[in-house]
């Protein structure tokens, strides 16, 4: 969302250096950037409502579930 | 009737070097389609973690398609999970909206190539499908080239970012991006581009290139 730009970049900035030094490396607390991710969802959530976006859709959970597409038997 | 496709690409670049790049895709020069890209949700859960964007992009349409397709913005929701003790990076997409006209669905898993533990082999699998009736070949055939065309923008957009990212690792020989070794499977020649022949094709599963056709 364009009014969340700032807030993307930092939070972008601290999860890339969080999954590459930490994560990657076996260390799970993600704490680093929790409270970046926080305000830049809340910005996203906000200007999805502003904007009418209704995204039920969106929070569905497929991947990892029984809902993926299935490859077609040969 | 869902048409589905699977396709195999080798990036020269490792693993840890890929799940890295892929948080960075966006923009790159073959990226202008894609107009944003936010973060929805991210949760690490026992040891793996799970992410979810909200991306926008502009997609052109056929003129015969503007019937079914209002919009030319297609909103797309990408899920994903990484799983660095396996090393594993699964993605998998779909879009929103228009479902009924055409869905596409891509999952794509990112894993260390057996070949080389240097190298990555990204497996996509997609399934396109149309509900509309009278139209829905028509719909899927142009589902299949666009899932060629994005395969070829997804694969050079990669490298192009993996490269800046990464120039030690890219070979010397080569003008500044890789090249991606392609498997070729069965090479589908163009019956894709052309509903008529699609219709003929009774394999379930086809072969789609993620090579450049010129």
């Amino acid at each position: 969302m364009e009014a969340c730009g700032q807030l993307k970049e930092d939070y972008d900035a601290c999860f890339n250096v969080w999954f590459s030094q930490k994560f990657l490396k076996g260390d799970n607390n993600d704490s680093m950037c929790a409270q970046l991710l926080k305000v830049y969802k809340q910005c996203v959530e906000k200007s999805m409502k502003d904007h009418h976006i209704d995204l039920k859709d969106a929070d569905i959970e497929i991947l990892g579930t029984e809902k993926e597409a299935k490859v077609p038997e040969k | 009737m869902v048409k589905y496709f699977e396709s195999k690409t080798v990036f020269h670049f490792s693993w840890d070097q890929v799940a890295q790049g892929f948080w960075k895709r966006y923009p790159n020069p073959e990226s202008t389609h894609v107009l944003s890209e936010d973060t929805i949700y991210r949760e690490v859960r026992g040891n793996k973690l799970f992410s979810k964007r909200l991306l926008t992009k502009t997609n052109r349409v056929p003129k015969w398609g503007e019937r079914f397709i209002g919009s030319p913005v297609v909103k797309i929701v990408e899920e994903s999970i990484v799983d660095p003790q396996a090393k594993t990076l699964t993605t998998y997409t779909r879009n929103l909206g228009y479902a009924k006209v055409m869905s596409l669905v891509e999952k794509v898993v990112y894993r260390q190539s057996e070949e080389n533990p240097n190298w990555t082999v990204a497996e996509r699998s997609a399934w396109v499908d149309s509900q509309v009736m009278g139209f829905g070949r028509a719909i899927q055939a142009f589902g299949i080239d666009r899932f060629k065309k994005n395969c070829v923008k997804m694969v050079s957009g990669f490298n192009f970012v993996l490269a800046s990212m990464f120039p030690a690792a890219v070979l010397p020989a080569s003008h500044g991006v890789s090249t991606p070794v392609m498997t070729r499977g069965e090479k589908l020649k163009d019956a894709a581009k052309k509903a008529s022949e699609l219709a003929k094709s009774k394999a379930n599963t086809l072969y789609a290139t993620c090579e450049p056709s010129s």
